[in-house]
Order: C-alpha cells, then structure tokens, then sequence
C-alpha cells in the first residue's frame, strides 16, 4: 500500500515495520511529529521526555533489555544528549537502538545551524541520511538492524526538507525484533569504569573498520551512471537538487554517510571527467574525500550556509552566469511571527520593558519578545542558558543591577532546574520569571512534566512548580500576568529585594482547551476617547491596529481599533491606554 | 523540460494551506503521479507567511520548486500572493484570494498594505482567477472554508477528475464540516469557471 508521509511520518513508521518497541523525544522542530506520530502504533510505548539526554538514556536502557528503542531530537538536542551518545558507542546495544537528529539548514526555528554528520564521526558510529519519505521509512528499520549486527548505537540523519517535506511511502507490515528480552548482567559490557572501559575502545574502532568494509557493498550507497563530465557525489535532500538540477549526470549517491566506502568512492572518481560533491552545510564528505587523496569540487562552488536548492546547484557547477534573474520586491512589509493574540506571556515583557530590565532570555515563544515593538528580551544561547546567564551577570556586574531570567514552563524542566539550583547553592539573588503557559506551545502544545498530559494526551502526573520552588528553599511567587500593574510591581520588589526569587507568571496559551474557561468578552477602543498615543501598539497584540485618519480638532493622528474577532478580553491592553479608552464592550 | 508540474501555494498561518496543498498532493498521487510536498512549520505559525510547494509528475526529485519554475501560484492572502510572483514560469497562472491580512508593521501603523496588488497580478496572467474567498465562504455560512473554495477554483486549471477532488475533500477536512466544505469547493470550481 502507498501513502503520502512526512519524513517525519516515515521515520515512525519504519521503527514501527521494524518492530520498535520503545520510543523518546522531546520536543524541537524539524524533529517534533517523529514521536506524536508513533503514538498512532499502541505497540511501540512513546514518551515525552523531559529532555534529550533522558530520552537516550532511557531508549538506551531499554535497548540493554533488548528491545528495540529509538530517540528522536532536533540537531541541538543531540548536544544535550551527547554525553551517554559517546559512551553508548563504546558499551554497544542489545535491541537495536536508533538515534534520529533532524538538523535545520536555514535555521528556519533554531538557534544555529550546526551540522551532526560531525557527531558519527565523533563518537565512532555509523549514521544514514535518507534522502526522501520512502527512504526515510526503509533507512530507519535498516538502521535498528545494523545497531543489532554492529552492536552499537545508530544515527539516522534528517534535515528540515526530509523530516517536513512528504512524499510517496510503500507500506510494510510490523515484523518483531529479534533479540530476546532479558535484563543480562553484562559489567565488562555495560560498566563504564575505566578498567572496563578500556579493552572496549579498541573494539570500537574494530567495529568501524569492519563498517567501512559493509560500507562498500551497502545497497544504499550507489552509482548510478550517466554522463560522465559531471560527477557528483551527494546523500539526502541535496542529492535531490542535485538530480533535478543535473537529471543526466552520473551520481554516487550516499545512504550511508559514516563511515564512507572509499573504494567505491575511487571506483566512481575515476569513472567521471569532473568529481563534485553536493552537501549542504559543513564540507563533510569533501573533507573527507580530500583526505583520500581525491580533489573533488565542493564549497568553492556551493555555500556552506543555509540549504541548498537546484539552481544553487546549478549555478555551481555552471557558473552564476546560469542563474534565473529572480528578483522579489522588498518594499513590502514582512510578515513575521508573532506572539498570539492573548498571549500570556504579553504582560511579563511590558512590565519588564517598563522596568529597564536586562532580560536574559530562553527558547520558546517567548523568545518573539526580542523582535520591535517588545524588544524585551535580550539573550537567547540554548535551553536552559537565561538562568545561569543572568547569575553570571550579577556576579560581573555586581548589585543592583537589575538582571532578570525569563523561562518557559517547559524549558524549565528540560534544563533550567539545575541552574536555578545553583543560583541558590552559590547564594546568588537572581530572579528568575517562570512563563508558565501549562504546555510546550513553540512546538505545537506538547505536555511535559508540569503540564499534567502525556503524549497520548491522557492525565500524567503533574509537578508542581511552586512546590519545587519551596522544597528548593527559594522564594516563590505565583502572579497572574494579565494583572500589568501587580507583575509590574512583584517584579520591581523582587528584582531589588537582595535574595533569589522564583517567579511564577501563570496562565494557559491561547491555543490550548485550558484556555476556553479563560477566555473573556473583547474589548474595544472608544474612537472617541482614543488620543493617538499608540502606547497599546506597543503591545504588539495582533487584535489591535492603526486607523490613519487625521483630526485637528483632537489633534491626533488617527485611532487603534480592536479586531472583535481575535481579541480573547484578556486586557492588558485597557490596563495600559492612559485615556481609558479601551472597555470590554458589553459595557460600550 | 520536465513533465512535473509545480503549484506554489502560499498564504498567512491558520488559513488552511497546508489542508489545501494536502488535498492536491493526495489527488495527485491517487492518480498515479509521484507527488513531493514541502514546507516549513514550527516558526510559519503565529501569523506568519506559509508556504507550501507541491510537485507531481512521473517522477519528482526536489521537493522544493525551482525558482520561477511554478506552474500555478495559488495565494491565500493578496500580499503573500503578490509577494511570490518572481516564482511563477512567465506562462504560469494565478488563483488568488483577494483577502487583505495586514501584516505586523502594517497592524501598528509604521508600514502600509501595498495598493494595486490585484492590478500587478493580472498583468502577469490575464486569465487571473481572482475573488474574495473570505467574503465568499462567509456568505457560505462558515469563514473557515475560504481556502478550500480556492482549492476548487485551482481544480479548474488542472487536469485531475472532479469526483476524486471531491473524494479527497471529503477525506481530509474534519468530519462535522464536510458538506459546507463540498460546497464551498464546488463554489470555487464555479467562481474559476466564471473567471477563466
């Protein structure tokens, strides 16, 4: 049977064909719908995790079981979760364990746009790069097959134009995995001491030598001949531009990126008149083709920023005298995101703003506050990072200096425990803004540990921040952030009392069931009591806009208005307007 | 040079263009063409441009359309639409919702809507398919359906039968809604026609 399926999609359906019992993730874009897509399958038992690090490490210990377990993440997850990622290479697996990361080129929702094809290499494992759905589905049960035959952990790579572009998949029907369930007490296997340790690095490196040789005669690594003045060496999406770029050239296409089959890369350099390789980001094949002696065409001609595209592909291999003319009008206005209208979050960066305060931000939705008009937010580095930022700050900058950390509630749990426990052990006196929206809302709703749902949207326990807060032995406050003048005020009094807080700016996202029973009637602005100042524009609310219409006799410009519609009555715009021209309207 | 057909399909977060460029990848492939589909989410919401390409054909390689390489732009939204213009081949066709969305900086009054949009559209195709589908769909009885009105006017400028469009329609949008949605396809399919 064909089906249409994301990457994403694909990926979760082949762990489940290959009989994957056990699955983790937190959530990150281009990553997210790999893990909300397996709960379609009762059989394979998913999680959010409250980070990526826990996701390996439990994929991992249900591996040593004999299940086969797969962990899924966003490129920079896989940097949280590259601690146990080493040293699984080295104890190896029993059931196949399959680690996706889905790198961003172009960074369209991340912080960087680093390239984890470094990583394999890195830590000694193989790592496959499907370049479609179908092959995202068949690389993905491949790859909990070679983890079991290798006895090690391995990588599936995506990028954003795999994992969220879709495309035609044959389905297959689950077949179980092979290994025996069983908890085995294996330490010389699974005890990482040194002395343990040690006689495993030199069967690590075995392992990848007899890799490189499977490299060789992997299916999935191919030439596919044609004309032999241009040949191009690509795996994944870029493989794709480069075939609709050059529908004729002759291609060694990659499935398998580490280790490289070098014989059949000399085999298919000497077919060919002129060698290229086609690879978005880092030059990571080329690099290492160089090293084989081989002088292939690679970055000079195709960028090593942002992703790549067919007529970036062309123009490198022709020239840029081969690029179309096209040209976009960039006198229109953009059209960037925004917080929602409703948005929770609104009040605590007004407030802030109004504060002067240095915000040391984090990774969310609440990171759109650093954009005009809010522009209240001021560091953004990784999960986690704001916290201990801000305590570094106080410590350069000394008291009274009014630093702040800003975190979402699902952020928080991921990696901003630790750092708050530090502010506290080292007696520090930051304060620290939990924007507690009850879900992971950048990423599409996702529960975690404090949001009291599963990834089957069932009940799951709830943490309770405030309790955390008070068992940690740090001040802590709830604040409704809807209440401008009170966040204004606990956030002066906190900022300048001399001992660390934790402050909870609690309510839900727009765009959850929770929110429904919030939802007030909409407010609207009296055209007539409106003076023009714009202060409410300020809010960046997309419910409200400008009129432009001149009145001498008000002397004003024009008035802001309210979008009936998309306006949800949560007032943070009527508790700024100095006119008290903005009223719920039942009372107009 | 190629037998693949390229649809840019862009709009505004929320609107429903990854609803209509999955009722177009499905009747594609349903029949019998390859078919790729790519876009961008996690950012794109919260009221930010979407964009969406869909590729069909014997064989497709790129998920994404090569630049100036659309066969047809279908917009959501006027400015979106005319923002994407450079991308249409010269012989490509528009269907285009006249529906203004001020973006952010035209919302707060530092920026304003360009004017003429509709104008410049129809100097590059004069067989521009173009109407209100907001103002339509809530005549309708329900503003929701407005991008799969458009849906049924771009089922008039391809070449795929009426009742598979309708199959997937009915398919893909949620179960309480679908005889509105019925409708408003065949709506557009009218509006298209009158337009063509």
């Amino acid at each position: 049977m064909r089906k249409i399926l994301s990457g994403n999609e694909a990926i979760a359906r082949g762990a489940f064909e290959a009989g994957c019992e056990v699955a983790a993730a937190y959530p990150g874009t281009p990553s997210t719908e790999i893990l909300e897509s397996i709960t379609q399958y009762p059989e394979v038992k998913a999680e959010w995790s409250i980070n990526e690090k826990v996701a390996l490490e439990l994929a991992s210990g249900a591996s040593y079981a004999g299940a086969r377990s797969l962990a899924a993440m966003k490129h920079v997850g896989l940097n949280v979760a590259a601690d146990p990622l080493f040293t699984l290479s080295y104890t190896g697996v029993q059931g196949g364990l399959v680690v996706v990361t889905a790198d961003d080129p172009n960074l369209y929702s991340s912080q960087n746009e680093q390239d984890n094809r470094h990583y394999a290499r890195a830590a000694k494992l193989p790592m496959l790069e499907p370049s479609d759905s179908e092959e995202a589905r068949r690389f993905t049960a491949l790859a909990f097959g070679l983890s079991e035959q290798y006895d090690c952990p391995v990588l599936l790579r995506s990028t954003t134009r795999i994992s969220h572009g879709e495309g035609l998949v044959e389905l297959e029907d689950r077949k179980p995995g092979p290994v025996t369930k069983k908890a085995v007490k294996d330490p010389a296997k699974y005890v990482m001491l040194p002395g343990y340790a040690r006689p495993r690095h030199p069967l690590v490196e075995e392992r990848m030598k007899k890799l490189k040789e499977f490299a060789e005669n992997f299916p999935e690594n191919k030439i596919e001949p044609g004309d032999p003045q241009i040949g191009i060496i690509a795996s994944g999406v870029a493989y794709q531009y480069a075939r609709e770029a050059f529908p004729h050239a002759g291609f060694l296409k990659l499935g398998m990126v580490w280790p490289l089959p070098e014989k059949l890369i000399r085999k298919f350099a000497q077919s060919v008149e002129k060698l290229y390789v086609v690879e978005e980001l880092d030059p990571f094949l080329e690099e290492n083709i160089r090293a084989m002696g081989l002088n292939p065409v690679g970055k000079e001609a195709f960028p090593i920023t942002g992703e790549l595209s067919p007529e970036l592909v062309r123009t490198g291999v022709l020239g840029p005298s081969a690029a179309k003319k096209i040209e976009f009008d960039k006198t229109i206005p953009d059209r960037p995101p925004n917080l929602c209208a409703g948005c929770p979050h609104r009040g605590v960066f007004y407030a802030l703003k109004k504060l002067r305060a240095f915000v040391c931000g984090d990774i969310g939705c609440y990171t759109l506050a650093a954009q005009p008009p809010l522009k209240a937010l001021h560091t953004c580095l990784c999960m986690g990072a704001g916290i201990g930022q801000s305590f570094g700050m106080e410590k350069a900058l000394g008291p009274g200096e009014k630093v702040v950390a800003v975190i979402g509630d699902s952020t928080f749990f991921h990696s901003g425990i630790t750092p708050l426990i530090d502010i506290i052990y080292n007696q520090g006196k930051s304060t620290v803004i939990i924007l507690d929206n009850l879900t992971t809302a950048m990423t599409g709703r996702q529960g975690h540990p404090g949001s009291g749902v599963s990834i089957y949207g069932r009940p799951a326990a709830r943490i309770s921040l405030e309790k955390l807060g008070e068992a940690l032995g740090i001040r802590t406050v709830v604040i409704d952030p809807f209440e401008v003048a009170q966040v204004e005020k606990v956030l002066k009094e906190e900022m300048e009392d001399g001992v660390p807080s934790l402050v909870i700016a609690r309510a839900p996202c727009v765009l959850i069931p929770e929110f429904k029973k919030m939802k007030k009637p909409a407010f609207a602005v009296s055209e007539d009591q409106c003076t023009g100042c714009k202060i409410c524009l300020q809010l960046a609310c997309p419910a409200i806009s400008w009129v432009d219409k001149p009145d001498k006799e008000k002397k004003r410009k024009g008035y802001a208005q309210i979008d009936e519609l998309s306006c949800t009555g949560c007032g943070i715009c009527s508790q700024v307007c100095g006119d008290a021209a903005i009223l719920r309207e039942e009372k107009n | 040079m190629s037998a693949v057909t390229n649809v840019l399909m862009v709009g505004v977060g929320g609107q429903g263009i990854i609803l209509a460029s999955s009722i177009l990848a499905e009747v594609a492939a349903e029949s019998g063409l390859d078919v790729k589909k790519s876009e961008v989410h996690g950012m794109a919401q919260r009221g930010g441009a979407v964009s969406s390409h869909v590729r069909f054909g014997k064989k497709v390689y790129s998920p994404l359309i090569p630049a100036g390489e659309a066969d047809i732009l279908f917009g959501s939204e006027l400015l979106e639409t005319y923002r994407w213009l450079p991308y249409l081949k010269p012989e490509g066709r528009i269907i285009a919702n006249l529906q203004r969305i001020d973006p952010p900086a035209v919302f707060r009054g530092e920026a304003k809507y360009p004017e003429g949009l509709a104008d410049k559209l129809a100097q590059r195709d004069s067989g521009l398919i173009a109407f209100d589908a907001l103002k339509e769909a809530v005549a309708l009885g329900d503003a929701r359906v407005a991008t799969v009105m458009l849906a049924g006017a771009l089922s008039a400028r391809l070449e795929f039968e009426e009742a598979l469009w309708l199959k997937k329609v009915r398919e893909l949008v949620p179960k309480k809604a679908v005889e509105i949605n019925l409708k408003a396809f065949q709506r557009g399919r009218m509006l298209a026609g009158l337009a063509a």
